[in-house]
């Protein structure tokens, strides 16, 4: 038995880092938030040398074959860099296609993903958190029709896992005649969201009925994964001001009530790692118990992200609410993950239902 | 990471599990019938003092952290009790086994693992709490004796003890952290009163203790003259383990989805309530969190790897979760959760409002909850001690 991370994955870990600072500094998400036009094809061509967009494709189909516990360390070191990268359709896509596609639909796409060609979305959010507006998409004779809203990188996707409205699978490509895609503005200006519309568009289905359950597993180990990232991020900027800013003819990171800020934000982080690590083996080591694990990583990062992210604000004073700073990115970055596939509330209902403590 | 276990390890699983299901009747209600036939027999079986050398009275056994992992689990799992757990052996042991003489040794180590001796902690004073280095009890020389003069609080078994394991001023002269010594000595002893500490729990789970001039050979004191701060350290970290420990955790915990599942109020179960339910699932993921914070932990001491903040932050969160597990309790009973001491209508003997209240002890004891942000953001972040007053 052993809790840990091994070599490989630090190894994995430190130069997954290393590579993050070359090729998105803050410069770099200043220019991809500031700039519509900008796709960060930089950023995402060397995440790609990396292997990045592959990770979870099988070495049998051009990946790197690896668990989704690499996928969450992956994950983690883009949230700690507030990356430009929509990394969940990464993963969602390929997991899709290898627990619910066929051999034909596993050939044709997984080794275009796998080398970063073509860009992957999953739009799965309705059947899980639920519609707003009205959305939601509708499945007849392999055509689906409706909307599918707040899809992470679903403005350049070429291929796109949609998920209608009674939890069942279908593939859609890119160019699909019928499929139209509109920018969604948030909070976040590190990852776009995109409006997906569906008017009678081509959409092959994918075999297996409960490969959305897993694809919202996944999707929830990624996000609390990148909510982790960003706030160990946060934390260390909160400590590293605290210990550098003076008031009083002293550092503010030896008046207790600062330091006292900045250990809570610790002892709320460090058993949320452990967690993160559990909830992204069981996904692949203990079926039983993964739904509630995800579900319970993915509300637990929410909200101790969110005590973070307002928390290492505070520490940094006026500063902390400032463009010139940057820290914002991270705050909004933490924010926007609370909400995606369910917040909190949402996710703690699943976690309840999936341990039968309430019917189904 | 492989949470499996190896065939060796399972098969040491399955024994513990055999032991314990071919003694189930020996601690039928959750508690053995007799405590000290119970602990020679877990004694025997490796079960308790596991890794202390058989000359002293313990198992002796080779120090393997997953078999202790798996004796603490398959405990929790049967419901059985486990070996005396008081201060003596927990924490007078393991500083005895360290820093003792073979003398010490061989006279306290094994009446104690056998229930035979009961110790009570000599440490916090009304004026030493979170600044324990200033103690002032006060052990003046006389002859191959010392006089001790003073008292002690929060002495949680000082009624019922044989002895005491206390920190005393011996060196008045020396620096604060230098002049203390640990001494051992009998509570018969002429010249000592104990006064039982009401708590707002209504129960006296603690004393008081006073001394005057209690007289101690200075052959008593563990670890040589001045050291005793030291000695002290040595074992305090223990306690910070034990005061958190997450498979008791999770134990409250299911008790409480036990509660919100039987429970009903106007015929609807508390768990079907939803905002009831919510709470409980956040709850739930922080003992989750907690649990495999505790794996982790287990095997940085298994590889030698130094855990870090992840081994910090233990005893203030651990201790924070237990008390919001026992007010989410007492809220899911409502009215019902106000009841105490007595009547038909009682839950739990009461027990959810006695570790609420019993519980914000903890948060308080064994280093406060303050003291503990204080440890985390300088020995595991490494912010700056506050500047000390004299030196301002």
């Amino acid at each position: 038995m052993r809790f840990a991370l091994s070599e490989d994955q630090r190894m994995l870990q430190d130069s997954l880092a290393k590579a993050l600072v070359d090729v998105s500094p803050l410069d770099r998400v200043r220019r991809f938030a500031a700039d519509p036009a900008d796709t960060a094809a930089d950023v995402w061509q060397a995440l790609a040398e990396f292997g990045l967009p592959g990770i979870v494709v099988p070495e049998a189909y051009g990946g790197l074959g690896l668990s989704m516990l690499e996928a969450a360390l992956a994950s983690e070191a883009l949230g700690a860099a507030v990356a430009p990268v929509a990394f969940l359709g990464s993963v969602l896509a390929p997991l899709a296609l290898v627990r619910a596609g066929s051999e034909a639909q596993r050939a044709e796409w997984l080794p275009k993903l796998a080398s970063g060609e073509v860009l992957a979305a999953a739009a799965i959010g309705e059947p899980i958190a639920g519609a707003r507006d009205g959305a939601g998409l509708v499945a007849k004779a392999g055509k689906l029709t409706g909307r599918a809203l707040f899809v992470p990188g679903g403005l350049a996707a070429g291929l796109i896992v949609a998920a209608d409205a009674k939890g069942g699978l279908h593939l859609v490509r890119g160019d699909a005649p019928g499929l139209t895609r509109a920018v969604m503005p948030t909070i976040d200006d590190t990852r776009r969201l995109a409006e997906l519309t569906f008017a009678d568009t081509p959409a092959e289905p994918l075999t297996s009925n409960d490969a959305l359950a897993a694809l919202r597993d996944a999707g929830w180990v990624i996000l609390a994964a990148d909510t982790l990232g960003a706030s160990q991020a946060m934390l260390d900027k909160a400590v590293a001001y605290a210990k550098e800013r003076r008031q009083f003819g002293r550092v503010i990171g030896s008046f207790q009530a600062v330091k006292h800020l900045c250990a809570e934000m610790a002892a709320e982080l460090e058993p949320a790692r452990a967690l993160v690590w559990y909830a992204a083996y069981a996904f692949d080591h203990a079926p039983e118990e993964a739904s509630l694990v995800a579900a319970h990583a993915k509300a637990h990062l929410s909200e101790i992200g969110r005590f973070i992210a307002r928390t290492s604000t505070e520490v940094h004073g006026g500063m902390g609410i400032t463009d010139l700073l940057g820290l914002h990115f991270w705050f909004k970055r933490i924010g926007q993950n609370r909400q995606l596939l369910g917040g909190p509330e949402k996710v703690r209902e699943i976690a309840a239902r999936v341990q039968g403590l309430i019917g189904a | 990471m492989d949470l499996t276990l190896t065939p060796e390890m399972a098969a040491f699983r399955d024994e513990v599990r055999a032991f314990l299901a071919a003694h189930a009747d020996d601690y039928a209600a959750g508690a053995p019938k007799d405590v000290k036939a119970w602990q020679k027999l877990l004694i025997e079986h490796g079960y308790a003092a596991r890794t202390i050398p058989r000359e002293y009275g313990g198992y002796g056994a080779e120090p393997d952290i997953l078999k202790g992992r798996i004796i603490a689990e398959e405990f929790i799992r049967a419901g059985a009790p486990r070996g005396i757990a008081n201060q003596g052996v927990s924490m007078l042991v393991p500083t005895l086994l360290e820093v003792g003489s073979e003398d010490q040794k061989r006279q306290w180590i094994g009446p104690t693992l056998r229930g035979e001796v009961i110790w009570c902690q000599g440490y916090s004073e009304p004026g030493a709490g979170s600044d324990l280095a200033s103690l002032q009890t006060k052990a003046v020389e006389d002859g191959d004796d010392f006089l001790i003069s003073g008292s002690k609080i929060w002495t949680s078994t000082a009624h019922v003890a044989d002895m005491i394991f206390c920190l005393v001023r011996t060196e008045p002269e020396a620096a604060k952290h230098e002049g203390i010594s640990y001494v051992l000595f009998s509570m018969k002893t002429p010249g000592i009163e104990v006064r039982p500490l009401k708590t707002m729990t209504g129960q006296a789970e603690f004393n008081e203790v006073f001394f005057t001039d209690v007289r101690v050979p200075k052959a008593n004191v563990v670890g040589g003259r001045g050291r005793g701060w030291f000695v002290a350290n040595t074992t305090l970290k223990h306690e910070r383990g034990m005061l958190g420990d997450p498979n008791a955790t999770e134990a409250r915990l299911n008790s409480l989805v036990e509660v919100m599942k039987t429970e009903t109020v106007g015929g609807e179960r508390i768990i079907d309530n939803p905002l009831f339910r919510d709470r409980l699932m956040a709850l739930q993921a922080r003992v989750f969190a907690m649990k495999f914070n505790g794996l982790r932990l287990l095997t940085a001491a298994q590889t030698g790897e130094g855990a870090g903040l992840a081994g910090l932050i233990v005893k203030l969160q651990g201790c924070e979760l237990n008390h919001q597990i026992a007010a989410l309790a007492i809220d899911a009973l409502g009215e019902l959760g106000i009841l105490y001491h007595e009547g038909q209508h009682l839950r739990a003997k009461g027990n959810w409002q006695r570790s609420y209240m019993f519980d914000l002890g903890l948060i308080i004891g064994g280093g406060t909850a303050q003291i503990q942000k204080n440890i985390i953001a300088e020995r595991g972040l490494g912010l700056p001690r506050e500047p000390s007053p004299a030196k301002a």
